[in-house]
């Protein structure tokens, strides 16, 4: 299998897609930093929008992908915003925290441990 | 390290075959998406973080454009990189003070997420490889360029967010609306997305206002107290 010379398929993409959730999801659990979590989150964002681009590309899937048609793209845009809105919501909150407790550790954030 | 190996031997090797242009630039903006987003989870420092994240969805948006979603691409070129980056820096900027700027983590749970996550990966490749649906490439793929294939997706996908189909056989007539099968516009999905982005920012900015007067009275009280809660 030669990379170089062999055409790109909907799996290259999913291995892709694939990595970034995985990294995404490693980093949400291993961060200490609230914004690195927040990067991790925007991560696994990134990876499902990989796999709507790729699912729904005419290049990648041709006759098939008309069964799609748009979809895949729409939900790649909503999923954007989505995130833009998301990483507004969990800013304002990051600041909030650090306002209250002067850090950004989430393993400080245990007030409510029982 | 290996893939760049294998990469520039594979480049070598396939000179006299010619090369697939396509796939060149897959693979280069693939090895970038992938190692900036590990960088990410390995680097310590939050303000590296952002940067790798910053040229991680930046080649991201590389293989929109090789996908032939040149639209979906450029938004996420101006709203991810442009937009929530910025929001996501501001936010290392407002609270980078020196303890926090890198914070380590336990090397204990380094490697418990390192097994998790290595079993997560495999499941998915996986799963990538044997969909019979879309692991073997159409037939004529080898014969297809992107600029055959692909027409602007922009205003395709305009019309559809206003609520008009133009794309695909609804235009070629297959499928008829009196099939009842035809597709539907997204006006519902994107008024709801708006207005749902709206609300979201107004109640950010309400969450992130500055309660001045309170830590003040804060302030003031520690002084009195000596500091003491």
């Amino acid at each position: 299998m030669n990379l170089l010379s062999d055409p790109v398929g909907v799996s290259h993409y999913l291995v892709v897609g694939a990595i970034l959730f995985t990294t995404g999801v490693v980093c949400m659990v291993v961060k200490r930093n609230a914004l690195g979590v927040l990067m991790g989150i925007e991560l696994v964002l990134n990876g499902a929008n990989v796999n709507f681009v790729a699912f729904g590309s005419p290049v990648l899937r041709g006759e098939q992908a008309s069964i799609l048609g748009l979809d895949g793209q729409a939900m790649a845009l909503f999923v954007i915003l989505l995130a833009a809105a998301e990483a507004a919501v969990a800013l304002a909150i990051t600041l909030n925290f650090y306002n209250n407790h002067a850090t950004v550790d989430v393993d400080r954030a245990d007030d409510l441990k029982g | 390290m290996i893939g760049t190996l294998f990469g520039v031997s594979s480049l070598l090797a396939a000179t006299s075959g010619g090369i697939n242009w396509h796939s060149f630039f897959f693979l280069l903006f693939a090895l970038l998406a992938c190692g900036l987003a590990v960088a990410v989870v390995l680097a310590d420092n939050v303000v590296r973080m952002a940067f790798y994240l910053v040229l991680s969805l930046g080649a991201t948006a590389g293989l929109f454009f090789l996908a032939g979603a040149e639209f979906v691409g450029a938004m996420q070129l101006m709203i991810y990189v442009g937009g929530t980056l910025v929001l996501l820096i501001f936010g290392v900027m407002l609270t980078a003070q020196e303890p926090f700027v890198a914070i380590k983590t336990p090397a204990r749970d380094k490697v418990l997420a390192g097994i998790v996550g290595g079993g997560l990966l495999a499941v998915l490749l996986q799963a990538a490889f044997t969909g019979p649906a879309w692991s073997e490439a159409p037939a004529d793929m080898a014969e297809r360029t992107l600029g055959q294939v692909t027409q602007p997706s922009a205003t395709p996908l305009g019309m559809a967010l206003v609520g008009v189909r133009v794309d695909g056989d609804v235009a070629s007539g297959e499928r008829s609306p009196a099939d009842g099968n035809v597709r539907s516009g997204y006006l519902l999905p994107f008024e709801i997305v708006s207005v749902h982005l709206l609300v979201v920012l107004v109640g950010a900015a309400y969450l992130a206002r500055t309660k001045r007067r309170k830590a003040v009275a804060i302030a003031r009280d520690e002084s009195t107290t000596g500091g003491v809660r």
